[in-house]
C-alpha cells in the first residue's frame, strides 16, 4: 500500500482516539467538579486536567480562568486547540477523505456522519448543550467508526495501520488520564499509594468506561495499587497500557509476516512490551507514578517515530 | 420558449423515449417530490460527492444540484451520437500523432501551422515521440448541444482530462436507489462498466518496457483539488492506487511509487494534473505536484502518461474550427457531428462581423473554461457588451464568437412542478487499443429559467442520462 495511505489511516485512527480522549478528560473534570469541595473550589482539578492534556499554556493565554465553560470551549469546540474534539474529528475526516479508496462505504459513512453532526452541534446555542451530551456524543461517534472498521474493513495492511494508530494513541491517552490523578491527588511523592480519595479514583475508572470491569476483576476496596495494576499491567483491561502495547505489537507482527520482513519498529515495540510484562505496581510506585508515566509517554512517542520511519514515509528500500 | 426544442413534449404530445416518465411524474405529489429531493441530497452528502471549492469562504464542500428528472435518448438517437463521437475521437488522436510527427495536415495546407506550433498547449518536449498505440488522448470528453430532433452540435472537445464522469456514475446509482420502479419499467442501458473499461483502456497502452500485468495509477493534484472526489472515486472502482506527485519518484529507467513494502514500479499514469505540473525538470520548475525526471522516463518508453503530454493542442478553441477538416483529412469520412459556426476575432473580417452582432452572440476566451470570461449576448446588459467590445478590440486573438444556439430543453423539477430547462451533454469516449463509449454521459442543466449557461460554477445542475435499449 502507498506509504501516504498508510500514514493517513494511522492518523485517522489516532485523531479519533484523541477526540475520545478529549471527551474523557471533560468527563473526568465534570465529574470531579461535582464533588463537595473546600477552599479554592474546583480550580485545582481543572488545572490538573489542563496540565495532563499538555495544553495548559495555550489555554491560559486564550481563556485565562479555568472554569467549566472555558474548559468545554477549549476541549470540545476550539479549532485552535489541536487536541480538541472538534479539531480531531475534522482532521480524522480529512484524513479519511484523502484515503476514501482505502475505506469501506460504512466506515466513510460513519466518519462523515460524525463530521456532519459535529457541524450541527457547532451551530447550536451552547446553553442547549450539556457537558454529558458532548462527551456521550463524542464517544458514540468514535465507537460507530470503530465498529464499522471492525465489521467491514478488509483484514489487510490498512487494517493494521488503523489499529496501530488506535493502540498507540490509546496507550498515550490512558497514561495521560492516569497522570491527571497524579496531579490532583498526589502532588507530593509521599502521598503515593495512601488510598486517599476513592471517589476520585472511581471517577477515573468511569471516564475510561472500565468502572464495572474493575469490580469484576478485583472486587472489594478501590486502592491506588489495584487501579495502577488494572490500568497499567492487566491485559484484561482494554485500555491498560500493556494491552495497548500488546495491540501495537500484534499488528506490527502481522505487518512483518505479511511483508516478509521485520523493521526497527518491531524491535522497539517488543522491548516496550517486555518491560511492562516484567513490571509490578510496587516497582512503578517506587519509581514514582508520574515519572513512570512520563517515561512511558516518551517511549510511545519514540515508537511512533520508528513506525513512521519504517512504513509511513516511504524511504524504505 | 417555443423556439427551443423540448426533448419531452412536442406540439402537445410526448416523444416516445419519455413516454413512461409522464405517468411517473404525474403520479408524484409535491410532498413526495420534495421528500425525494431531500433524500437525494442527503445521499450525495453522505457518500461525500461534493465539489470542493476552497478559498472562497462558506461551505468548502458544495453539492452540485441534482435534478431527479432524467434525460432520455432512444437507441436510434444514441447510435448516431455514438458513431459521431467515436469518429471525432479518432480524428483528434490522428491529428495529435500527426502534428507531433510529420505534420502532414499542415503541409497539405488544411490547418495553418501557427495555430499548432504557436499554441501554448503545443509541447515541444514531445515532438517526434509517438505514444503506445499512437494514442494521445485516452479519454475524450465531447461537449454536445442539441437544437432539434436530429441536430447536434459539438460545443467543444476536451482531450486532456475531462472531469465529471463520477457524476454520470453516481447520478445513476442514486436514481436506481430512489426509483427502482423506473428501471423495471424502462429498459435502460447500464453505465457502471465505465471504470473497468477505463482500466482496460489504460492497461492497453502500457509502455513497451512493461512486462506482465501493467501497474496503473491515477495521479491527482491532491485533496484540495475540486475534482479530488472524482479521482478517488475512480481509483476505488478501478482498483488502482491514487497517487500524488510526492508518492512517485524516478530511479534509473523507471517511475516508482513509495509503498509500505518499499518501491513499486508504475507503468501507466492516468494523470489528472496539467502538463505544466508533471515534471519540474521539464516544465514549471516551481511545481510541487509533479515528479522530477518523469518526462525522461516517458520519452524512453519506461512509463505511459494518459492523456499524453501535449494532447491539449487538439482541444484548443482556435483549433476546434478545423476538426471537421481533420475528419476528412485523416479518416476520409464526412463528419457526423457538426461544429458550431465559429468566428475568429483574430481575423479582421470575422472580427467586424462579431463586433457588429455582439448582442446576438456568445463570445468565449480562447483559453477560458468553466463558463468564466464568457459573454452571452442576448442575456447581457449594454455595459457588459461594451466591456466585451473593448476587450475584443484590445486582444482579438484571445476571443472567438459563436451564434447563440437554441439549446434543447428537458423537463426539470422546479418549485411549481416541472418546467423546461436548457441542457448539454458530455459523453466520455475511451481510446486505447479499442474505442469504447458507454451509453450515457453527463447531462448538465441550467437551473435558472431561461439561462443557457450549464456550468456548475455558474449555477448549473446535473441529471441522470438514459439511453434506452433498442
Amino acid at each position: 500500500m502507498l506509504s501516504r495511505t498508510a500514514d493517513n489511516l494511522y492518523w485517522l485512527a489516532r485523531y479519533l482516539e484523541r477526540a475520545e480522549t478529549a471527551a474523557r478528560f471533560l468527563a473526568v473534570g465534570g465529574r470531579i467538579a461535582l464533588l463537595p469541595n473546600v477552599g479554592q473550589g474546583n480550580r485545582a482539578e481543572w488545572d490538573a486536567l489542563l496540565l495532563a492534556t499538555g495544553t495548559a499554556d495555550a489555554f491560559r493565554q486564550k481563556y485565562g480562568e479555568a472554569v467549566q465553560r472555558n474548559l468545554e470551549s477549549h476541549l470540545f469546540f476550539d479549532h485552535d486547540n489541536p487536541s480538541s474534539v472538534a479539531n480531531c474529528i475534522t482532521r480524522a475526516r480529512e484524513n479519511g477523505r484523502i484515503v476514501r479508496t482505502a475505506l469501506t462505504t460504512q466506515v466513510w459513512d460513519a466518519l462523515n456522519t460524525a463530521y456532519q453532526e459535529l457541524r450541527e452541534l457547532e451551530r447550536q446555542p451552547r446553553s442547549e448543550l450539556s457537558l454529558t451530551r458532548l462527551t456521550d456524543w463524542t464517544m458514540r461517534a468514535a465507537a460507530l467508526v470503530r465498529g464499522a472498521i471492525d465489521a467491514t474493513q478488509l483484514r489487510n495492511d490498512g487494517y493494521d495501520f488503523l489499529h496501530i494508530g488506535y493502540h498507540l494513541e490509546r496507550g498515550d491517552s490512558t497514561a495521560r488520564l492516569l497522570d491527571v490523578k497524579y496531579y490532583v491527588l498526589l502532588p507530593r511523592i509521599e502521598f503515593v499509594g495512601s488510598g486517599l480519595d476513592n471517589y476520585q479514583w472511581t471517577t477515573l475508572l468511569r471516564a475510561l468506561s472500565v468502572h464495572r470491569a474493575f469490580h469484576w476483576a478485583y472486587g472489594g476496596e478501590v486502592t491506588a495499587a489495584k487501579i495502577a495494576h488494572f490500568l497499567i499491567l492487566n491485559r484484561q483491561c482494554p485500555r491498560a497500557l500493556i494491552s495497548c502495547v500488546d495491540g501495537v505489537n500484534h499488528h506490527l507482527d502481522r505487518l512483518a509476516r505479511g511483508y516478509g520482513r521485520s523493521t526497527p519498529a518491531q524491535t522497539a515495540a517488543r522491548g516496550l512490551l517486555a518491560e511492562l510484562a516484567d513490571a509490578s505496581p510496587e516497582q512503578i510506585f517506587d519509581e514514582g507514578l508520574h515519572e513512570f508515566l512520563t517515561r512511558f509517554i516518551r517511549d510511545m512517542t519514540a515508537l511512533g517515530g520508528r513506525i513512521g520511519d519504517s512504513y509511513l514515509i516511504g524511504d524504505l528500500r | 420558449m417555443s423556439d427551443f426544442f423540448n426533448e419531452m413534449f412536442q406540439s402537445g404530445s410526448v416523444r416516445p423515449p419519455y413516454a413512461r416518465l409522464e405517468d411517473w411524474v404525474s403520479a408524484m405529489p409535491a410532498a413526495l417530490r420534495s421528500l425525494k429531493q431531500a433524500e437525494a441530497e442527503a445521499l450525495f452528502r453522505r457518500i461525500g460527492i461534493t465539489f470542493a471549492v476552497y478559498g472562497e469562504g462558506g461551505d468548502p464542500d458544495r453539492l452540485i444540484p441534482f435534478d431527479m428528472f432524467p434525460r432520455v435518448f432512444s437507441a436510434m438517437e444514441w447510435h448516431r451520437l455514438e458513431r459521431g463521437v467515436k469518429q471525432r475521437a479518432r480524428a483528434l488522436n490522428a491529428f495529435l500523432a500527426d502534428v507531433y510527427g510529420r505534420a502532414e495536415i499542415i503541409k497539405a495546407g488544411r490547418i495553418p501551422g501557427h495555430l499548432v506550433w504557436g499554441n501554448e498547449a503545443f509541447e515541444k518536449a514531445v515532438v517526434g515521440f509517438l505514444p503506445p498505440k499512437s494514442v494521445f488522448s485516452h479519454v475524450v470528453g465531447i461537449d454536445l448541444v442539441r437544437t432539434g430532433p436530429d441536430t447536434f452540435f459539438v460545443l467543444e472537445d476536451n482531450c486532456r482530462t475531462p472531469s465529471g464522469v463520477s457524476y454520470m456514475l453516481e447520478n445513476r446509482e442514486i436514481m436506481m436507489r430512489m426509483f427502482p420502479e423506473l428501471f423495471q419499467q424502462n429498459r435502460i442501458e447500464p453505465v457502471e462498466q465505465y471504470p473497468e473499461l477505463l482500466r482496460r483502456t489504460l492497461a492497453s497502452v502500457a509502455p513497451h518496457k512493461c512486462e506482465g500485468d501493467p501497474c496503473v495509477v491515477i495521479l491527482t493534484p491532491g485533496h484540495y483539488n475540486s475534482a479530488y472526489y472524482e479521482h478517488s472515486f475512480l481509483a476505488d472502482l478501478m482498483g488502482v492506487e491514487l497517487v500524488e506527485g510526492q508518492d512517485l519518484f524516478v530511479d534509473g529507467e523507471f517511475v516508482w511509487m513509495r509503498t509500505t513494502e518499499g518501491p513499486r514500479r508504475v507503468d501507466v499514469i492516468y494523470r489528472r494534473v496539467d502538463d505544466a505540473f508533471l515534471d519540474p525538470l521539464c516544465f514549471r520548475p516551481d511545481s510541487m505536484l509533479g515528479v522530477p525526471g518523469l518526462m525522461d522516463v516517458y520519452r524512453s518508453g519506461g512509463v505511459s502518461i494518459c492523456s499524453a503530454p501535449g494532447a491539449g493542442v487538439a482541444d484548443d478553441k482556435a483549433v476546434y474550427t478545423h476538426v471537421p477538416e481533420m475528419v476528412r483529412f485523416y479518416l476520409g469520412e464526412e463528419p457526423i457531428l457538426q461544429n458550431v459556426p465559429t468566428w475568429q476575432c483574430a481575423k479582421p473580417d470575422e472580427r467586424r462581423h462579431v463586433l457588429e452582432n455582439l448582442s446576438e452572440m456568445v463570445v468565449k476566451e480562447v483559453h477560458g473554461s468553466g463558463g468564466y470570461g464568457m459573454l452571452v449576448g442576448p442575456k447581457a446588459t449594454r455595459e457588459q457588451i461594451d466591456a466585451f467590445r473593448s476587450r475584443i478590440t484590445a486582444a482579438p486573438h484571445n476571443y472567438i464568437a459563436q451564434p447563440t444556439l437554441a439549446l434543447s430543453t428537458v423537463p426539470t423539477f422546479v418549485e411549481e412542478g416541472i418546467a423546461p430547462r436548457h441542457v448539454d451533454l458530455r459523453p466520455y469516449c475511451l481510446v486505447g487499443e479499442r474505442i469504447e463509449l458507454v451509453p450515457g454521459g453527463l447531462t448538465r442543466v441550467a437551473l435558472t429559467e431561461g439561462s443557457l449557461v450549464v456550468n456548475s460554477s455558474q449555477g448549473g445542475g446535473v441529471k441522470d442520462t438514459w439511453v434506452l435499449a433498442g
